[in-house]
């Protein structure tokens, strides 16, 4: 017998009698008043920011004047003209001196702020690790109250990866002070279109 | 202490690291009111939520479905995971699991490697393992990143160098990384981190991370960390090896919700954390391994007392939770795992090496209160005391004591002769007791004794009604 055959054997073994598996309709999941807002305030506690805008033309005027001149800014948005545009060939290591990056996402979570964002829509999976902020374009439409709703819209999705992202990359692990930037990005900026 | 000693000194029990880690009194006393702070933010991110206790009662449900019917899960999950063109290795023990990853080095000529937070790979002790091969492994996660600049081991499961004080931490990055002398800012030393690791994840091409829950439905694995270290060591690897204990399988994806719901918020407060990655397929051009593990986890599966602690997802609550780990530290432990669940952990892996970490509770309960998948913790501590010393393994001291005290309890008029002597002595002769001979005496006052035993005001005042 080789170790799988073992581990299988033994595991058979040794499993007590078979436990039901609950239903998750059960659970009385929390929704709130205002999905929008809540899903502002969250993300805003855990050190991103929340930008209400009314179509894509006023993300590309916020990163010009945002952030400093003669830096690289890339984008896999197709429709986000004059920026640097980012497709899945894209040598990952080559992203490495990226200021801003520009991706949009699927759906975010109220709850907790998550954003969904899959591989497709990444264009190279690095991407919203490598740069030094991370700028995320939502309809705001497209927010769910708790983990449980965005699990529905995904639950038969084919992504080759797929990333929940709530606010800007940090540590705590020096004396519990929290750091924003850790090996991603050091901020993050939601633009929460109608 | 080195990490070699925290794991192979077999001469130290949890009670003698854990007075080593109180000569500092105000050490300590840090370390107590930091983990008690950690846990408070737990209380106020499960308030917000007034379904917490059906999401509990639903995720140990989960984990027990899991772990009834793991045989199958796990085929399921490493066809679908096959399918999604991931190669699946198996290993008995720990040796197996770190042969398999150096064969999997060797393959590919490389001699330096990135690793994120894997707790397993710390039970398996892989980095020694792969120095004593010439291989370079590098911890990026920060507070791993520092134990090991350190020498040591992670002394929290969640909060690896809880332990460091952060200028501690810039006497080691003015050592190791260049940093100006006397500079313990951690904003400052945090960037120094990034820039130094940074150039790790550009340069090395294989990268290992843990894995937090594995789906037999799909075949993917979903990666938890705030600092993004495990994506970036992954996404820029030609090789992403991810090791994992078996008991991490959940069935289904929709499953996640529910655990997503309880980690973060169990462990730091978190909402969820930063990053909750879910790894379907390798990127083009990349291989994508996955080590599942048992090393001793089936055996647990079969003892049926102690079997619900596979259900443990590592948010680490029951250590921020625990007085005895707060004033205590993790490397008291000398395990892997710390704290109460490492205690009921550690005796399956080998109990004569374990058998004082069950003794290291005060059995308050207060670790079963606050897990997440309502683990009966404390439970569990004191039904593998039981065992331990049905198997001769209970420390000596604990033994010949318990011996005297179950022949006094167990003659009524030698009970009530003892309590009288006991009262006496505390009174009049006060240094028999408050003597360094006795370990209930340190760091404690004797109480004034009582003028009287339970049994003797209860003859006179029934008397007198």
């Amino acid at each position: 017998m080789n170790s799988r055959e073992k581990i299988l054997a033994a595991v058979k073994k040794n499993q007590p009698a078979l436990e039901a598996l609950p239903s998750l309709q059960d659970i009385d999941a929390i929704k709130f008043d205002d999905a929008r807002e809540k899903f502002k305030t969250v993300l805003e506690g855990i050190g991103g920011t929340v930008i209400n805008a009314n179509d894509t033309s006023e993300v590309v005027a916020f990163v010009n004047n945002h952030f400093k001149e003669g830096n690289r800014y890339v984008t896999t948005i197709a429709t986000l003209g004059g920026i640097e545009q980012i497709n899945s060939n894209e040598d990952a290591h080559k992203l490495e001196d990226v200021e801003v990056a520009i991706v949009n996402g699927a759906f975010a979570v109220a709850e907790n702020s998550a954003i969904w964002i899959t591989a497709s829509s990444l264009k190279t999976r690095v991407l919203p690790f490598i740069c030094q902020h991370l700028v995320v374009v939502l309809q705001g439409v497209n927010i769910v109250h708790n983990m449980h709703e965005g699990y529905e819209k995904i639950a038969g999705e084919n992504y080759d990866y797929g990333v929940f992202i709530a606010g800007p990359s940090k540590t705590a692990d020096i004396e519990q002070s929290l750091v924003l930037g850790a090996h991603g990005p050091k901020s993050m900026t939601v633009f929460l279109l109608p | 202490m080195t990490q070699m000693d925290t794991m192979n000194e077999t001469t130290h029990t949890h009670a003698e690291l854990s007075e080593q880690f109180n000569v500092d009194e105000a050490r300590v006393n840090w370390h107590d009111e930091t983990l008690w702070w950690v846990r408070q933010k737990r209380d106020k991110a499960a308030w917000t939520l007034p379904e917490w206790e059906q999401l509990r009662e639903t995720a140990s449900r989960i984990k027990l479905n899991t772990l009834s019917d793991l045989n199958a899960y796990l085929k399921e999950f490493e066809k679908n995971a096959q399918k999604n063109g991931i190669i699946i290795h198996w290993a008995l023990d720990g040796q197996e699991h770190n042969a398999i990853v150096h064969g999997i080095l060797q393959k590919h000529g490389v001699t330096q490697i990135v690793k994120s937070k894997s707790m397993l790979t710390e039970e398996c002790h892989l980095n020694h393992y792969l120095a004593e091969k010439g291989i370079e492994v590098i911890d990026t996660d920060l507070g791993e990143r520092i134990v090991q600049l350190a020498g040591e081991s992670p002394s929290h499961i969640v909060l690896p160098c809880i332990h460091k004080k952060k200028e501690e931490i810039g006497d080691l990055f003015h050592e190791h990384l260049g940093t100006p002398v006397g500079n313990a800012d951690p904003q400052f030393l945090t960037n120094a981190a990034r820039l130094h690791l940074r150039e790790k994840f550009l340069t090395r091409r294989v990268a290992i991370t843990g894995v937090n829950f594995a789906i037999a439905e799909t075949g993917e694995f979903v990666v938890c960390t705030n600092e993004g270290n495990a994506d970036m060591g992954a996404h820029l690897a030609d090789v992403h090896i991810a090791c994992m204990g078996i008991e991490k399988i959940i069935p289904q994806r929709k499953h996640l919700g529910v655990f997503l719901r309880l980690l973060a918020r169990s462990a730091t407060g978190q909402p969820i954390t930063t990053y909750s990655s879910h790894f379907v397929k390798p990127q083009p051009g990349q291989e994508m391994h996955i080590v599942l593990v048992d090393n001793e986890r089936s055996t647990q599966l079969g003892r049926e007392d102690f079997r619900s602690s596979l259900k443990c997802i590592r948010c680490g609550a029951c250590m921020n939770t625990c007085p005895v780990y707060r004033r205590s530290g993790g490397h008291s432990y000398h395990t892997a795992i710390a704290g109460p669940i490492g205690a009921i952990l550690a005796p399956n892996l080998d109990m004569k090496e374990n058998a004082d970490l069950p003794f290291a509770s005060t059995l308050c309960g207060s670790c079963s209160n606050v897990c997440p998948v309502k683990i009966d913790i404390h439970t569990q501590l004191y039904k593998w005391r039981q065992v331990i010393t049905r198997e001769g393994y209970s420390p000596a001291s604990k033994t010949t004591a318990m011996k005297a005290m179950a022949t006094t309890l167990s003659k009524p008029a030698l009970y009530r002769s003892a309590g009288k002597m006991g009262r006496w002595v505390i009174k009049n002769m006060p240094w028999l007791v408050n003597n360094k001979l006795n370990p209930w005496y340190k760091q404690r006052e004797m109480p004034a004794p009582p003028k009287m035993s339970f049994g003797e005001w209860y003859k006179k005042n029934r008397k007198q009604g």
